[in-house]
This record gives C-alpha cells, sequence and structure tokens, in this order.
C-alpha cells in the first residue's frame, strides 16, 4: 500500500498512527525523508486533524489522503461526511480492524462497515496484490469528473496488512501515467474563480445537494470498470465490481468480502473436485452496491450464504446481508439465502469452515428451507 | 468453468506446499524471522506467506507466526493447524504451548536447546516425527556476542525443511541484511556468521 502510495506521489498526506495501519505512514514518512517523493507530509494529532487536513487539503486543490483503522476512522467520524457533502475526491487507506470493544486490534470489518452509508466509495482487498492494485486505480475513479467522491482503499487488518506475500508491482512510471496529474475543476486555491467550500445550507437546499452526491454515486460502478479495463491493459490483471469463482453453474454459493474469500476459494476446489456445485461472489465495490448485478450473478443459484465480517446488531444480520437479500428480493429470487456473522476480532476461519457453510447450503437444498437466516460461524456457545 | 476445475486440481497437485509454525516468546525475533524465511524464499522464486499471529504483545508472552512456500500462488488466509514443520524458538513454551499439535508425522520439528535429543523427546508428547536441536545460544554468542535465537533458527529450519541449497540461502541472506541493516552494517558479519554456524550446529 505505501509503495502505491509511494508511486502515486500525492500532494498531502496527513497522518496520525493506529495499529494496524501505522506502518502505511510510517514507510510512507521514510520516502519522504529520502526524498523519493514531493508530498506535504503533516504529522497531526488526532485522525479528526488527519481526515480535517485532507480536505482542506483537497479542497485548495491538491490530491490528498490520509489512512487509518479502527478507532482512528471512528474518530473521524463526521469528517467522512463533509469529504462526501464536499464531492472531495480524498482517498482513505483504511485497514481494516474491529471496534472497541472489548478491545481488539485484529481484522475485521466493523470500522468501514458503520462507515456504508458516508457517502465514500468502498473499495475491498483479498490480498496484497489487490490491496496494491486498488489503490494504484483509485484516484482514477474518485476524481473522474462524473464522480467526485471520496474513496475508501480496504483492506484486511494482520491478515493481509502484515503478512508477507508475492506482489507484482508495476514500474513507478508506470502508476504515474496511468494516475496522471490531478487538474481539479474548482478549488479554493483559484484566484480565477473565488469559492466557499462547506457552507451552510438551509432546508431549501441540503435536499439537493444530498441528490446530487447520490447522482456522483450513481456512476461509480460505470467508472469503476472503465479505469479496471484500462488497467487490465497495463498490468493483465483484471477486475470487476465483484469476482465470479466457479459460479456458472453453481447451485450453492457464499458471498463473501476480504482475506477470507481465499481462504473459501481453496474450499470450492476440493468441493468441486469432490464434484459438489459450489461457487463464490467476492464484493469488491461495497458502496455503492452493485445490486442488480449481483443479483443477477446469483440468479440460477439455488442456496446461497452471504458472509458479514461485522454485526449489524439488527437481530437478522449483517449490511452485507441486509445488502444482498434486498438484491434478491428485488429481483424476485426465490433462492434460499442465509446470512453468517463471521471472524469478529480476527477469528481465523479455516478452510473447512468454508466447507461446513456449503454442506449447510446442500442441506438447505435437500430440506427445501433455509431454517435460522441468521447464524455465526465458528462461535463457542 | 470445468476448464478451471481442472487446472485448480493440477495447481494443488503441483503445489508442493510447505508449512512452518515458529514458536517463540515476544523479542526473540519469530516473528522477524518468519518474514526473513518468506522473504530469502520469494527470492528463489517461490509464493510465499509470513504472517505472525498477534496476541497480547508484549516482551516474553508466547507468540506464534507462520510461513506457507509453494511454488504456486497461495490463496487460503488462515492460521496453520496442521504444520509440516515447527520450530521452538525458546524451549520454556514445550511445558506451557501444545508445540506439536496437528505437527505431520512425517514432518520434524526443531527445537533450541542445549540439551539433548533423549532429555528433550520426553517433552514432545509422543511425537513420532523428526527431532532436530540447535544450540541457537551457543551460536548466536560465538557469532555475535549477544543472545539472538532468530537468526541460527532461520538457517536451521531452511536446512531442516531443505528450502534451499546453503549456498544460495547464504548468498540471498546477505542481500537481505544489506537491506535490512542498511543504517547499522557491522551487524551484517556476525549474522552471516551466526547463519553458517548454524548450517553445521544443526543435529
Amino acid at each position: 500500500m505505501a509503495i502505491a502510495l509511494r508511486q502515486i506521489n500525492p500532494d498531502v498526506f496527513p497522518a496520525f498512527p493506529i495499529t494496524p495501519s501505522t506502518e502505511i505512514p510510517q514507510y510512507f514518512a521514510s520516502f519522504v525523508a529520502n526524498g523519493q517523493v514531493d508530498t506535504e507530509f503533516i504529522p497531526v494529532e488526532s485522525e479528526h486533524s488527519s481526515m480535517s487536513a485532507a480536505i482542506g487539503a483537497s479542497a485548495a486543490g491538491a490530491r490528498s489522503l490520509t489512512a487509518t483503522s479502527s478507532c482512528g476512522m471512528a474518530y473521524m467520524w463526521e469528517e467522512l461526511y463533509i469529504a462526501a457533502s464536499n464531492r472531495l475526491p480524498l482517498a482513505l487507506a483504511l485497514v481494516n480492524r474491529a471496534l472497541s470493544g472489548p478491545i481488539n486490534i485484529n481484522c475485521d470489518h466493523s470500522d468501514s462497515m458503520g462507515a456504508r452509508d458516508s457517502g465514500w466509495i468502498q473499495i475491498y482487498a483479498e490480498n496484497n496484490q489487490e490491496a496494491y492494485d486498488n489503490m494504484v486505480q483509485a484516484y482514477r475513479i474518485s476524481e473522474h469528473r462524473d464522480v467526485r467522491l471520496p474513496i475508501m482503499i480496504c483492506q484486511d487488518g494482520f491478515i493481509t496488512s502484515h503478512a508477507v506475500e508475492n506482489i507484482e508491482l508495476l514500474e513507478d512510471e508506470e502508476v504515474k501515467n496511468f494516475v496522471g496529474e490531478y487538474e481539479p475543476e474548482n478549488y479554493l486555491l483559484n484566484p480565477e474563480c473565488p469559492m466557499a467550500v462547506g457552507p451552510y445550507s438551509i432546508t431549501d437546499y441540503y435536499m439537493e445537494a444530498k441528490r446530487n452526491q447520490a447522482e456522483g454515486m450513481r456512476n461509480v460502478s460505470r467508472v469503476v470498470l472503465e479505469v479496471a479495463k484500462e488497467y487490465a491493459a497495463l498490468s493483465g490483471r483484471e477486475y470487476g465490481l465483484f469476482e465470479e469463482y466457479c459460479l456458472d453453474d453453481a447451485e450453492t454459493a457464499m458471498v463473501i468480502i476480504g482475506s477470507a474469500a481465499g481462504t473459501a476459494k481453496d474450499a470450492v476446489d476440493k468441493l468441486r473436485a469432490a464434484g459438489e456445485k459450489v461457487g463464490l461472489l467476492k464484493i469488491r465495490l461495497y458502496r455503492p452496491f452493485p445490486a442488480d448485478e449481483i443479483a443477477a450473478a446469483l440468479s440460477h443459484v439455488k442456496a446461497i450464504a452471504v458472509m458479514d465480517r461485522a454485526e449489524g446488531y439488527t437481530n437478522h444480520g449483517g449490511p452485507l446481508g441486509a445488502d444482498v437479500m434486498a438484491a434478491l428480493f428485488r429481483a424476485k429470487s426465490d433462492a434460499l439465502a442465509v446470512n453468517y456473522i463471521y471472524g469478529l476480532g480476527g477469528r481465523d476461519v479455516r478452510v473447512e469452515d468454508a466447507e461446513g457453510v456449503f454442506a449447510t447450503l446442500k442441506q438447505m437444498i435437500k430440506d427445501g428451507d433455509a431454517g435460522e437466516t441468521y447464524r455465526y460461524l465458528g462461535i463457542r456457545e | 468453468m470445468n476448464v478451471t476445475v481442472i487446472q485448480e486440481r493440477k495447481r494443488k497437485e503441483m503445489s508442493n506446499l510447505t508449512e512452518i509454525r515458529w514458536h517463540g516468546r515476544g523479542g526473540q525475533g519469530a516473528k522477524t524471522a518468519a518474514l526473513l524465511l518468506a522473504d530469502v524464499a520469494f527470492q528463489t522464486g517461490k509464493y510465499v506467506q509470513g504472517f505472525p499471529e498477534y496476541g497480547p504483545e508484549r516482551m516474553g508472552a508466547p507468540i506464534t507466526a507462520y510461513n506457507r512456500i509453494s511454488d504456486t500462488k497461495i490463496r487460503v488466509h488462515s492460521n496453520i493447524y496442521d504444520p509440516q514443520y515447527v520450530v521452538v524458538v525458546d524451549e520454556s513454551l514445550l511445558e506451557t504451548v501444545d508445540v506439536t499439535s496437528g505437527l505431520k508425522k512425517d514432518g520434524a520439528i526443531l527445537v533450541n536447546t542445549q540439551r539433548t535429543k533423549e532429555e528433550i523427546l520426553p517433552h514432545l508428547k509422543g511425537y513420532e516425527g523428526e527431532v532436530y536441536l540447535i544450540d541457537a545460544y551457543k551460536v548466536s554468542m560465538a557469532t555475535m556476542g549477544r543472545y539472538f535465537p532468530n537468526t541460527p533458527l532461520l538457517a536451521a529450519i531452511v536446512k531442516v525443511a531443505g528450502i534451499m541449497d546453503e549456498e544460495t540461502f547464504l548468498r540471498e541472506m546477505r542481500a537481505s541484511f544489506s537491506h535490512k541493516f542498511a543504517s547499522k552494517p557491522e551487524v551484517i558479519d556476525g549474522n552471516m556468521a551466526a547463519l553458517k554456524m548454524a548450517f553445521q550446529e544443526v543435529r
């Protein structure tokens, strides 16, 4: 992630450290010290300030970003909405970590899932390669004139952020050319066109401003695919709104986000080798939520398990579960669907766990009934 | 789709996956050793993973770290429960942690100890696989003048698991140390001597 940022060479990077995202500003600070980037690196005293400074810089016309995790993101909550509502295309490198309490430094998605309605684009990664590739594509999406929204590039804390894994990097020059120069249309430091950013908006305009944000969001899927196509030509690595793995003829399928998707793919291979028609859909773009496309990809599947690495406290499942169920309902799907909560606070997910989920789905088809639709995976009762 | 599945199955058969679990105590460098091992194996063209399991991090607390080394892409992101190899960086853990848990019979355990195999065996809960020992204290003190058990153990596990030949390992490690210790090059020779001595000392 830090290497992608070095290659992007953003204008302003305000940062406050929090585990497990600390290494991103830490490594980046060494790039600054070594003169490898000419970024204005601003060590601040809190996440409230790091996001505020990133917003100020972005409003001024600079390409800016910050990085955080967990409670750090919670502390920049107010600013998340300000960045989005001011249509500022800044980036946040989010290393997913559980929220307190009990206090825990390990991975789950409760931090970013909580911010799913903040107006940010959210893109998730299975491994370090994807985190890198997503970061390189981030500004091309967020700065697009039809979008102009902040973007959150998420990866799983420790599981991928602190793992040494193989990764293929692009050449510095390739990234530089791909990302391009940021040329904002309207910005504070433009003397030709004085403007205000973030003014008070009373009832007669607030709703139109929000509708405008939603309009930008509507264009995101298209832009994500356009940028991915260009990126594939450059890198040879293809990305979509989501990844379909052995899904074409699958009778049972798992919908999942993040590093556990890789583990589940090994389970899919094992079961496929035994003749089971199992498949997987891995979410890449979570906000905006590509509901119609996901429902279409799952249209032939008889039983679906939606995997949430965050609680929703709705008494019937987590946020991804709610989104996928709504998508299936809109598409008039008659699939049996359950929602699992898994991996909270870094609880390990094994290939065997994923196999167990597929076994449950198979049983559901046999029974013709989903049974309890709100389940926990790998919990000690 | 079927082509994908066949390719995947083929991929698995060819994968030649090595899984290693490290048991150490916070401050002994087990995590660093696992990351260095991933790094050095990567340099020889392998697919690798090196990752720690974070518990309460403090000096002296038991910690676990893991390595996967494969000829093909690694997708699984879980901890390792049935390793081929286990490295015990601190022998006091033999009393408190179930170090042989899931360890494959056709694998091996490597223990850092000054004791003999006969003295160690009763602490391995009847483990039937191979047992290798190294006195990392002796190696470390002789070559670096301070106790860093992870450097000798890194060399020892590379030898025990046959991850690469000694010459390649030493060449790649010198390059790795040159990068890691760029700001204190004076420690590189000691570390290199520790690796070489450990290759001979593992028994």
